[in-house]
Parts: C-alpha cells; sequence; structure tokens
C-alpha cells in the first residue's frame, strides 16, 4: 500500500510521518504541494508544521494549494486521509471536517506528551485499537483549541465522530476535550497531537502512534 | 486606484485570545477603563480598472472562502477612495 505524504512550504514533520509509514509496513510517496494529481497513492497523510508561515490563518492557504484541488475530491470519494496538527487545520480549512482550530486558550505553546483516549474506531485510522484506549503521544501547538457550534459538536457526539479526546486536563480550550474528529464516512480523520512522534521508544514516549499508521494499511499483528 | 476595504474580526461567541493578551496589557498601562479588546484583520485590496459590482461581488466570494474563516469570522466590505 502506497501512502502519499503532503509536502507545504513550511511542513516539519513530513519526514517522521514518512518514517512512521514505513516502520508500520507501508510505502511512502512524497507528494509535493505544487503537484496537481496524486501519483495514484491509497491514502494521504497532511503532516504537522506551519505550511505557507501559518500566514492569514492556520491551513488558510494550504487548503488552495494545487495538490489540495485533487485531494479534496479523492477525500470526499472515500480516500483515506490523515491530517496531523497543521493537516488537521488543512482539513478544517477544506470543510473535509467542521469546525475550526483557533489559538490556544492560555495563549502560549505547549509541548508535552499527552494522554488520549481512542473514542472511535470506525475509521481508517483508528480500526487497530479498541474504543477506549488510552494512548500516549506528543502534542505540539499554540493553535490547537478545537470550536464548533454546540449543533456540530452535538452531530459530532451522536455520530461517534469524536475519534480522539483529551485526558488528564484539557491542554488548550478544545470544546469537549476534542483532539481529533473524522468525517462521517470514516475515512478522512484529523487530530492536534502527533502519533507520527511515538511510533517508536527511541525518539517517542511510547509507540502508541504506530496504530493510526496500522490501521490504515491494515497491518497490526494481534498480540 | 480603486480599493476595497474588507474587515475580518472573530465572531463574538468565538473567544480571541489575542484580544485578552491585548486587554491585558492596556490595564498594566493603566487605561483601566478600557472593559473588552477584540482583534480583527483588515486587508486593503486594490485593484485596476474599474470597480464594478461584479469585481465588487468577486471580491466578497473571495473574502468568504480565502480572507475569512465563515466557521469563526465575520467580515465586512467597503469602498475606499
Amino acid at each position: 500500500m502506497r501512502i502519499g505524504v503532503v509536502t507545504f512550504p513550511g511542513s516539519l514533520d513530513d519526514g517522521d510521518a514518512a518514517r512512521a509509514v514505513r516502520l508500520a509496513g507501508g510505502e511512502t510517496v512524497s507528494l509535493w504541494h505544487g503537484d496537481a494529481d496524486l501519483h495514484g497513492v491509497d491514502a494521504v497523510v497532511l503532516p504537522g508544521g506551519f505550511s505557507y508561515g501559518d500566514y492569514l490563518r492556520c491551513g488558510a492557504i494550504a487548503r488552495f494549494a494545487p495538490v489540495m484541488q485533487p485531494l479534496v475530491g479523492a477525500a470526499r470519494a472515500g480516500l483515506p486521509v490523515l491530517g496531523i496538527c497543521n493537516g488537521f487545520q488543512i482539513l478544517c480549512e477544506s470543510h473535509l471536517l467542521p469546525g475550526a482550530l483557533i489559538r490556544n486558550d492560555h495563549r502560549t505553546f505547549l509541548c508535552r506528551d499527552q494522554r488520549l483516549r481512542v473514542d472511535s474506531v470506525a475509521t481508517a485510522w483508528t480500526s487497530a485499537y479498541e474504543t477506549g484506549t488510552e494512548i500516549v503521544v506528543p502534542l505540539k501547538n499554540g493553535e490547537g483549541g478545537y470550536v464548533a457550534d454546540e449543533r456540530t459538536l452535538d452531530e459530532l457526539e451522536g455520530e461517534g465522530r469524536v475519534v480522539v479526546r483529551y485526558l488528564g486536563g484539557n491542554p488548550n480550550g478544545s470544546h469537549r476535550d476534542i483532539a481529533g474528529i473524522t468525517n462521517a464516512r470514516g475515512n478522512v480523520v484529523g487530530l492536534m497531537p502527533h502519533p507520527e512522534h511515538a511510533v517508536d521508544t527511541l525518539t517517542g514516549p511510547t509507540t502508541d502512534g504506530l496504530g493510526m499508521f496500522e490501521s490504515v494499511l491494515g497491518s497490526r499483528v494481534a498480540p | 486606484m480603486p480599493r476595497v476595504v474588507v474587515d475580518v474580526m472573530p465572531k463574538t461567541e468565538i473567544l480571541d485570545p489575542q484580544g485578552k493578551a491585548v486587554h491585558g496589557a492596556l490595564h498594566r498601562l493603566g487605561f483601566d477603563r478600557v472593559v473588552s479588546v477584540r482583534q480583527g484583520k483588515r486587508f486593503e485590496i486594490e485593484l485596476e480598472g474599474d470597480l464594478t459590482p461584479e469585481v465588487v461581488a468577486g471580491i466578497e466570494r473571495a473574502a468568504g472562502s480565502l480572507l475569512a474563516n465563515p466557521v469563526i469570522e465575520e467580515f465586512t466590505i467597503h469602498v475606499e477612495g
């Protein structure tokens, strides 16, 4: 299975995302923001970073990058897409996911190992977990506050589309402790924490993030 | 040269941490009668040619899709000069 990792000007975590894909048993394809097609990949990761310098709003300019035009169409047709941090912001700006990310309520950039609960395993990116599993992965952002109107939040909760939730205190003012969500079909997932930084014990706090990549690859070996 | 100005503000129900930080700084400077501050963005867009209603409508579409995110912001447009 070939997984594309998009690099925008200002992307930071494309290298780690590609490494996570390889560690999970997948083949990676580098996609450039200026590409007008997806080179036949089977899934796409939009990595973390500061695309276009976070100018205007985080993800607002990346949304209109050439690679996003085929990506939005393919995502609507069912292509698995994972947006991490800045990638989540881009998915919201693209209206592939509802809501928006705003500046952390405490106004400071936060970088720490974050405890999360996997609330939905009915997505392309979380099927390898069990519902309610607690995981620890790094969280690092200045604009990670998830906001949406009450109706949208009720809809997300009612349809089981909250994928991961913060545990041990809300780190950024996100409504209802939401750390990540999915679309109605479950193929598009966005989250602020960084599973790609928790794929081996040498560089990450845990290997809990590997499951996201193993989910899409169907490569998880039963313990 | 005609100029269209787009003002973008966070919606009132959306938390504005930057406005709060500015508010706090104003208090430290002694402006203690300031009750609240909200921070937005102003875009000054210069255009060539005549400013027809179609051109202004085009800017309005650009404001709603790129300059402002209607999920968290609202915008107003006016023509200057």
